[in-house]
């Protein structure tokens, strides 16, 4: 047993579990039968079977973002790699470590056109952070071992390793992960402390600071949420969060003015423009972040701390870029500004917050719930109250539903918090709970939907049902592809095309056709029951919520319009868009 | 650049000579090639071959056009492949050498083959190929001077023409043996 020769299925797997892999999510095929005999006889690794590649790299997200480990995804060639892409991109866009294992017919085959042959190594080259064929038995373990490595260094992304079937079927000696894998030399965090320092000095002497954090901080680990919540709280300056970032400061901080962006905040996105020194942090300035970029916060000093190189001046141009992982940054500069504290160079920041206490005064996230209806925005606010005394993990599918849920659910901590920001996957929803809910078995996980949505991975209710897994799935259901509805009221004069779901199924008959409870609620006396009913259930529960179906989403930074030109309502006085701004997405 | 709008004030495109070291494997210029295509940049010439078996590495010169802050990008967007170990700004390091080859092929008859010898004479090309009504030119340099001679070709007779794309380095004694040992 203490050899060190196997097959390269079996060596696979080996250089899994020495990786650290405990699930590994995926769907059989021949092109990778030898690695599915390899798992049979291994004990160490847990296999989730889904129902679509898509999922099964949706499920590794799920499980990777809410732990901070690497997601793990096994697929068979042809369909099965292809059916993997659109998980593979959205990874890449929301900088998610994956591994994808992919079958691949035998090397000889290979250009033939063999059955179930693809050219997965080139579709995939510009959805992946990396990606392998291994023509190379020898080569197959170190491969592995690297594709950790690349996958969770840096900024992390997707890697896929192509295994063609003769390669898994060869005898291999297995080589052990070596202590130090060469990192790839272009990721080094350059903790310069002058400039740091000056950055210090910088955010103290401003009078009108502002702190923008994203993604990087959640990615870099719980530690850089402490430090950045740490760092607000010396400064008493404002601070928002994109989408990706929401839950790295808490939601209760009181300088929390909530999320930017086109559907953020009034108070976070006019204090953005207004301000003089803004400090990004592990966000990428993304269109839906800063609106019209030649009216981005024009009179302000602007930092930029980022782990990726290319983030820094790719579309806004900043006066201090710092490369480097967010934790290892805020660090050096909590220290920095500390130092400088105590020294009392902290300008007051009064008349900045009385202003701003102005602009939270429009209420922006207000809303009436008037008559029986449910407005969207009261369930997922119902949804937050009745949910928050537990550890919460909530993901969205893509649309009106996924907003709501950024604007009213609040997120006291980071990584439960699993969305599809750049890619906007509908149908991403779903299989992420399932890769949530494997790593968190205890916790109450809810994947708050849109109908929609729900109906483009809704084969993921087998899975849950076969793993008993206690997923909640709230849906919003309009009836509509609401977002798409929203846009086309505003910017296309009220032509509906094709973004209502005629024929949608039975939701409650749907969940009791897997076995599984379905309810449902249209009216707004019941919903706070309903709620209480669906998370008392020990058990998967589809919930219908049945809500206000032509609500639209506000506040709004309408396509190519700035911070500063936000509509509240539908009532607002809105601007045509400009032509510019239709042909945006 | 943007989505949102060409920033008004953005300045000229300039032409700019990037060097880069890359593992010499199937995939590399797929990845370096489809980062510039997927991402909309320029590459105005593109030259590729091994430079080091032991260590198989291979040497890109690539000559693109931008703004600083695109060449800036283009630059770090490169250092995310991973296979791409060094990219060098020939441009913007200091004085260094651009040069190219050129196969030329003309076809030409009666008084202006003597025409044809003579300029080729001028420029010091090589002749490596003659026919009674045909020549095969070899001719090295800048591409400038290259595209001079192919333009005084052209008007002589029907021509052929295939050239590597341009190859640069450094002037002076500065060499990458220390960044390549870093590899
Ligand atoms: C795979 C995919 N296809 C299309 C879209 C475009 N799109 C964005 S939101 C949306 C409608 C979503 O409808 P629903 O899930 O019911 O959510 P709602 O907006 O109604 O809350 C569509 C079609 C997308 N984001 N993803
Ligand atoms: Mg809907």
């Amino acid at each position: 047993m203490t050899s060190n020769y196997m097959t390269g299925a079996e060596a696979v797997i080996k250089a899994l579990v020495d990786n650290g892999v405990e699930v590994i999510f995926g769907y059989p095929g021949g092109a990778v039968l030898p690695l599915y005999d390899a798992l049979f006889e291994n004990k160490k690794i847990k296999h989730i079977l889904v129902r679509h590649e898509q999922a099964a790299v949706h499920a590794a997200e799920g499980y990777a973002r809410s732990t901070g480990k690497v997601g793990c995804v096994l697929v068979t060639s042809g369909p099965g790699a292809t059916n993997a892409i659109t998980g593979l991109t959205d990874a890449l866009m929301d900088s998610v470590p994956v591994i994808c294992l992919s079958g691949q017919v035998p090397t000889h085959l290979i250009g033939t056109d063999a059955f179930q042959e693809a050219d997965t190594v080139g579709i995939s080259r510009p959805c992946t952070k990396h990606n392998y064929l291994v023509k190379n038995a020898d080569k197959l373990c170190e491969i592995i071992h690297k594709s950790f490595e690349i996958a969770s260094s840096g900024r992390p992304g997707p890697v896929l390793i192509d295994l063609p079937k003769d390669i898994q079927l060869t005898n291999v000696k297995y080589i052990n992960k070596t202590q130090k894998i060469k990192k790839h030399n272009h990721y080094y965090s350059n903790v310069d402390e002058d400039l740091i320092n000056k950055v210090a000095k910088l955010l103290l002497q401003s009078e009108r600071p502002i702190i923008y954090a994203g993604g990087g901080v959640v990615n870099s680990g719980p530690k850089a949420s402490k430090l950045l919540t740490e760092l607000v709280n010396l400064l008493d300056c404002p601070v928002t969060l994109t989408l990706m970032g929401l839950g790295c400061v808490p939601n209760t901080n009181k300088n929390f003015l909530g999320m930017l962006g086109m559907h953020g905040t009034y108070e976070a996105n006019l204090a953005m423009h207004n301000c003089d020194v803004m400090l990004n942090v592990g966000a990428r300035f993304d269109d839906r972040v800063t609106g019209r970029l030649n009216a981005f916060a024009p009179n302000s000093k602007k930092v930029h701390i980022d782990v990726d190189k290319s983030s820094i001046n790719k579309v806004v141009s900043v006066d201090y870029g710092i490369v480097g992982d967010c934790k290892e940054i805020l660090s050096v500069l909590v220290q920095e500004v500390k130092k400088l504290h105590n020294q009392k160079v902290l300008k007051s920041k009064t008349t900045w917050w009385s202003k701003i206490n102005k602009w939270k005064e429009k209420d922006s996230l207000g809303f009436k719930q008037i008559g029986n209806n449910i407005k969207p925005q009261q369930a997922i606010k119902s949804l937050y109250e009745k949910t928050k005394k537990f550890d919460t993990y909530i993901t969205t599918e893509v649309g009106q539903h996924q907003m709501w849920a950024a604007q009213y659910f609040g997120f006291s901590k980071p990584n439960h918090w699993m969305t599809s920001g750049g890619l906007g996957t509908m149908g991403y929803g779903l299989p992420s709970s399932v890769g949530v809910q494997i790593a968190h078995p205890k916790s109450l996980v809810i994947d708050i939907s849109g109908e929609a949505s729900f109906l483009m991975n809704m084969q993921e209710l087998s899975t849950i049902v076969q793993y008993k897994l206690p997923i909640k799935i709230f849906i919003l259901n309009n009836e509509w592809m609401g977002m798409v509805r929203q846009w086309q009221e505003l910017n296309h004069g009220s032509r509906y095309s094709e973004s209502y779901t005629s024929s949608l199924p039975d939701f409650v008959k749907l969940a009791e056709s897997f076995g599984i409870n379905g309810l449902r609620v249209d009216n707004i006396n019941n919903l706070e029951a309903t709620i209480d009913e669906m998370i008392n259930i020990n058990g998967p529960v589809i919930a219908d919520i049945r809500v206000e179906k032509e609500e639209n989403c506000f506040p709004m930074i309408p396509s190519g319009a700035a911070h500063n030109e936000m509509i509240l309502s539908s009532d607002d006085n809105v601007k045509d868009t400009s032509n510019e701004g239709l042909a945006l997405v | 650049m943007s989505v949102y709008q060409k920033n008004e004030l953005e300045e000229d495109e300039t032409s700019r000579t990037l060097s880069l070291i890359v593992d010499n494997q199937p995939g590399t210029l797929a990845r370096v090639i489809g980062l510039f295509s997927g991402r909309g940049y320029n590459i105005e010439s593109l030259n590729v071959t091994e430079i080091d078996k032991i260590r198989n590495l291979s040497r890109i010169s690539l000559v693109t056009r931008g703004t600083s802050m695109t060449i800036e990008q283009i630059k770090s967007q490169l250092l995310r492949i991973i296979p791409v170990h060094i990219v060098r700004d020939l441009t913007l390091e200091g004085p260094f050498i651009k040069s190219e080859l050129a196969l030329v092929k003309l076809v030409v008859k009666g008084a202006n083959r003597v025409e044809a010898l003579r300029i080729a004479e001028t420029f010091r090309a090589r002749t490596l190929d003659v026919t009674l009504s045909s020549f095969v030119f070899e001719l090295t340099g800048k591409p400038s001077k290259l595209d001079a001679f192919i333009n005084l070709m052209r008007s002589l007779g029907d021509t052929e023409v295939s050239r590597t794309g341009v190859s640069a380095i450094s002037r002076g004694d500065k060499t990458e043996t220390k960044l390549l040992d870093q590899i």
